[in-house]
Parts: C-alpha cells; structure tokens; sequence
C-alpha cells in the first residue's frame, strides 16, 4: 500500500529536504524569516492541491481561493468557539471547504473548458460578496474575523483560566508563532506533497490524466468521468481549505480580500509558472511569487543605488530610473514580465526549462513526466 | 432466419433515427451473430455512422431499441454501455497524445477491473504488474510493444490505430465495434490490420465493422448489410451481397 519506487523515494526525500532546510538556504535572499517562510509552505499546499484538479484533471477553476476564505474563517471560528488547538480548526476548515467544494464542483463539472472556470468564478465571487457584506454576521465583513476577549472558547476554558491578553493558535501548549509555527506548516506541506504524489502515481491518478487528455475516449473506455471531476475539484477544495486554515493558525484573522478573484488568479499564475501537471513546478512557481510580493515590492531606490553603484557616474542614474520601475511598487510588473517570458519561451513552466538542462547534461532522449519510471528496472516489492 | 434468438449478441430492433425532416435511418433491423464479423457498407451519407453512434449511446434512437445480450442499450450512457461488453475504435483515433503507448493500454484495464468509478488513490502504479504485463502482452499483439514507452502522440496514424485497437482489445469485449479501421492506411498496413483483425476473430469476439474498402469487407465480413439513404437494402453472405444488383445500383447511384 506504502510502494514507492526509487524516483518517489528520491523526488520525496529531495522535496522534503528541500522544505526543511529553508531557513538555511533562503538566508542569503533575504527571505528566511518565519512569516515569509509560512507563506512559502501555505502556498506550497495550495498549490499542490490547486494541481490536482488544473494540472492532472485539467479543469482550470478560476476561483480556488474561496475554499482558501471558507478554511481561514472556519479555523477561526474554531479558535473562537472550542480552542486554540490547530488541530481541531484545521480539521474543521479541511472538511467544511470540501463540503463548499462538493456543492460548487456538482454544478460547476456540468461543463468543461471556459465555461468551467466562468462557472467556478461566478461562484468565488458570490463568496467574497458572502463574506464581504451579506454574512457579516458570521464573517465580520469588511473589518475581518477576529479573536476578541470575550471569545467562549469552550474547550479551553474548561480546562484552564482565561488569560488577560488574546491568546495564539497553539499546538497542544506548543505556541504556533516564528519558526515553530514554520514547522508546523512544512510538516504539513510535506505530507501533502506526499498525498499528491500517491495520486499521481496510482491508476487514479492515471485516470484523471485521461480524463485530461480525452475525455471522449474515457467515456467510451468505460469511465464515468462526472465522479472522478468531481473527486478531483473536491480533493483539490480541501487542500485550499487546508492552506486556508494554516493561514489562520499562522496569523488567527480572516477576511474577505482572500477570496477575491484576484486571489484565485494569483493561485493559478503560480502553477502555470512553475509548470502545470508536475510535482514540484507548482511550489516553486507559488514561492517565486510569493518572493516577489514580499521581497522584490521592498527594494527601494537606495537598494538600486548601492547594486548599480560599480557603474561610472552619469550612468548609475538611468539604470536606476529604469529598474526603478520594476521593483518597489513595480513588483506586478516585474512579474507580469516574468510570466510573459516563461508562457512563451517555456510552456511547460519553470520545470520544463529545468527539464531541458537536464536532458542538455544527459544528452539522452528523456521520456517524460511519469513515464520515464517504466523504462528502468523495478525494484522489488 | 436459420438462427435461434440465443446466438444474437446484438439485435438493432426497428430503429428510426430523424434530424429534423431528415431521415437519416428508417426501418433499421439488424441481428449480429456471435463471434461473427458483420460488415456494414454502402455510399457516403447512407448512415453507417449514424447507425454506430446509436449502438454506443452517443445519439439517442427517435424510435426503437437497440439490445445487446439481453441489456438495452437504448438511453444508457457511453460508460455504461463500454461496461456491459461494447468497445469502439473511432474514425479518427481517440487516445490519450500525452501518454505513453504502454500507459494508453493500461487506462482501459483499469476501467475493465475497477469498474466506472473506483477511488484507488493509494495503490501505486508499479504494483499493477498484472495490468502492465496484459497491456505488453497485447502491445505484442499489434506489433507495438517496441514503442510502448513514447509519447503516442508521436506515433503514425496507422501505429495510432493500431493502438487504439489494443486499448479496445485489452478489454476482451463481447461487442467490438469498428469505425473504418483502415481508412486513410497505406496498403501495407491495411493489410497487417486485416490479419490482425483475423486474429481477434479466431477468439470468438464478435464485431461490426463499417467500411468503404471493399477489399478489407471481402477479406473479413460474415455477413454484410448493405445500407442506403437511412434504410437496409440488402443482406447477407460477401458472395450474395456482391452478385446482388440493387447493390451495384445503389453504389453506382451514390457515386453519380
């Protein structure tokens, strides 16, 4: 049941490594600090799962945030009403998006192509309006979901007394700030890499990638593709409510903004950039952003100045203006740019360029994504 | 007919088929014997398609009712019709581009042993080995197995249909239907098709086949309905249907 051949094992101990190193490889970037790197593995789960139904099924859902909000606002009800513990409100958060996610994948899946994604965005947006105004009752509206004082928190108060100041989303006591609240959410990114991986290398996973590939044949080859569709905008609803909530552990609020188009946008920029349909290209495309946003959005004309400074004078100050376009508030432009290049020059993403060098080193045709595991031995079961 | 009901796999009992005012096909009765091969012919627009599509549940009949081996297949869904025993070789090659050729032939396995819907996420592709060796074996079958780990989008048309009909065959379905599987071939690989095709039958599956190339009919057809503007003009042995006049008429009509 737990069969890995060697290229799992490799892919997921490398992805593993990979993630638990972070904050030693991202110092000298500037970004090795907790809350950028929560973001990073929040991301990451995002969108794994956001590939599982775009990058294996093949039904580009433009409103994917919106189970990333219904995790985020159930987390924090559960921190509102039972306890701190991010267990129980990750649980919650994972279960209540699949259930938003079987209602809107039921009617969304009636159609395919374009009119899939109109669909899946039409109902994102009834969300954000949800959320934004009409159930603001139980949203808070335009202000955000918030822990208060006054919060009942069952649970917790049963056991011990409440404390003068809010309290933090915690692990069993552990508190879910810095660096251990990092961990927290690369544990978890980690298993969910595990889980997808599982799905792309089972007869499932083969399926979706038929459904995929030609839907036609799968119907006349005996599939009944509804159910799988369906199985895979839930799966994928789930890990969005998952990343949802682990935003909420991280930083206990929740508002509207997180479900707006623009959100479910960036969700699939980042896969489309990384590299649609692979394990990894996702995470990397979805850290590539995330990068920008906070990282590159910082650089100021100062910043410029000392990087250009080796140029004579007279020349430092164009190239400054120039780049001065492209960071600090810039940043979309940078990454609009950045997009443009990869869609034209790499369609497959950053992994297809990393693939390329790969074979350019190898200088030995490679077949592609899954199927290269047939053309080597078996190890034994 | 000389046969008893219990030989018949396929009965197309009375089927009416209209698009609009159009009668694309009137009055069709058609009984397909087990383990025979029966060959639907006639000039462009005389239905034969229309006539395959209503088998496979992809047009619904205006009226009628088609039966294979006891379940209508009348109203029933694509799947569900593949599900009882039926398989169809298109036209033009339905496959899988981005998949490997070995990989093309196990998505239909899966289908056969798991049923239509099946959640089996947690098994590992490399543990199917029963699967992959079926699909060699029937790789081996059609002359593919040497290619079975490229892209089949990259294969020629011919090796595409080929393919297709390994991922037909690896189902062992009672009812195979096929949709001019030589059309646009070079002789040669028509004629490696034809054996193929003779292979099969010696396993006793039964199939229909429509087809413009009167050399593949000849070489392989049991029985022949020859079918013209929607209706049934003539039926039965390749010797009677070719010395039958209204035949050569209606070909000769369809052809001027």
């Amino acid at each position: 049941m737990f069969f890995m051949n060697r290229r799992d094992i490799l892919v997921f101990a490398g992805f593993t490594i990979l993630v638990l190193t972070m904050p030693i490889w991202l110092t000298p970037t500037g970004a090795a600090y907790p809350a950028l790197m929560q973001t990073f593995a929040i991301y990451g789960i995002m969108v794994i799962g956001f590939n599982i139904l775009f990058g294996l099924t093949g039904y580009l859902s433009f409103g994917h945030a919106a189970f990333l909000g219904v995790g985020s606002y159930t987390a924090v009800w559960s921190f509102k009403l039972l306890t701190m513990n991010a267990i129980p409100a990750l649980l919650f958060a994972v279960l209540l998006s699949g259930v938003f996610a079987v209602v809107i994948g039921y009617v969304s899946l009636r159609r395919s192509g374009i009119y899939f994604s109109i669909l899946t965005l039409a109902f994102a947006q009834m969300c954000y309006s949800l959320a934004y105004s009409v159930l603001t009752p139980i949203t808070n509206g335009e202000t955000s979901l918030q822990l208060t004082l006054q919060d009942p928190r069952v649970i917790d108060l049963a056991f011990t007394e409440r404390g003068s100041g809010l309290p933090v989303p915690n692990l069993f006591g552990l508190p879910m700030t810095g660096l251990t609240g990092f961990y927290f959410c690369a544990v978890i990114l980690v298993l969910a890499f595990f889980l997808a991986q599982r799905i792309t290398n089972s007869p499932f996973g083969m399926t979706l990638k038929g459904i995929k590939s030609n839907q036609n044949r799968m119907d006349y080859t005996g599939f009944n593709t509804r159910p799988y569709t369906l199985a895979a905008f839930v799966i994928s609803g789930m890990y969005a409510g998952l990343a949802g909530g682990l935003l909420a552990v991280t930083d206990p609020l929740a508002g509207a903004e997180r479900m707006q188009w623009t959100a479910s946008g960036e969700i699939v920029l980042m896969t489309i950039l990384g590299g649609a349909g692979t394990l990894f290209g996702p995470v990397i495309g979805a850290w590539l952003v995330k990068y920008a946003e906070n990282i590159f959005s910082a650089f100021n004309e100062s910043v410029l100045h000392n990087f250009f400074s080796f140029l004579p004078d007279g020349m430092e100050e164009p190239f400054v203006w120039v780049a001065a376009l492209f960071v600090g508030e810039g940043w979309h432009l940078t990454l609009g740019l950045l997009f443009m290049i990869v869609v034209i020059f790499l369609p497959g993403g950053i992994m297809e360029g990393v693939r390329r060098i790969g074979t350019l080193f190898r200088r030995r045709p490679d077949t592609s994504d899954g199927s290269a595991v047939s053309a080597k031995q078996q190890p034994a079961e | 007919m000389t046969t008893n009901d219990k030989d018949i796999v396929l009965h197309v009992a009375d089927v009416h088929k209209t698009f609009g005012g159009l009668h694309a096909l009137s009055d069709i009765d058609l009984q397909v014997e087990q383990g025979k091969t029966h060959a639907i012919i006639g000039p462009n627009g005389a239905g034969k398609s229309t006539l395959l599509n209503v088998c496979v549940g992809r047009l619904a009949p205006t009226s009628g009712a088609v039966i294979f081996d006891g379940h209508t297949l009348t109203g029933k869904k694509p799947h569900e019709i593949n599900q009882v025993g039926v398989a169809r070789v298109f036209q033009t090659p339905e496959i899988f581009p981005e998949l490997s050729v070995l990989h093309n032939v196990m998505v239909p396995a899966f289908a056969k042993r798991d049923g239509s819907f099946s959640l089996n996420f947690m098994r590992h592709l490399d543990t199917q080995s029963d699967i992959r060796s079926e699909a060699e074996s029937v790789l081996e079958d059609v002359g593919l197995v040497a290619q079975k780990d490229v892209h089949a989008g990259s294969l020629s048309r011919g090796d595409k249909r080929r393919m297709e009909l390994a991922m037909c065959l690896i189902q062992h379905p009672r009812l195979l239907l096929l949709d001019e599987p030589t059309a646009g071939m070079s002789r040669h690989d028509t004629n490696t098709t034809i054996d193929l095709l003779k292979r099969i039958k010696e396993r006793g599956m039964t199939k229909i086949i429509i087809e413009h190339d009167m050399h593949v009919v000849f070489s392989l057809a049991d029985k022949i309905s020859v079918l013209a503007q929607g209706r049934i003009i003539a039926e039965g042995s390749p010797e009677e249907v070719r010395a039958n006049p209204k035949v050569q008429e209606a070909y000769l009509g369809g052809a001027h």
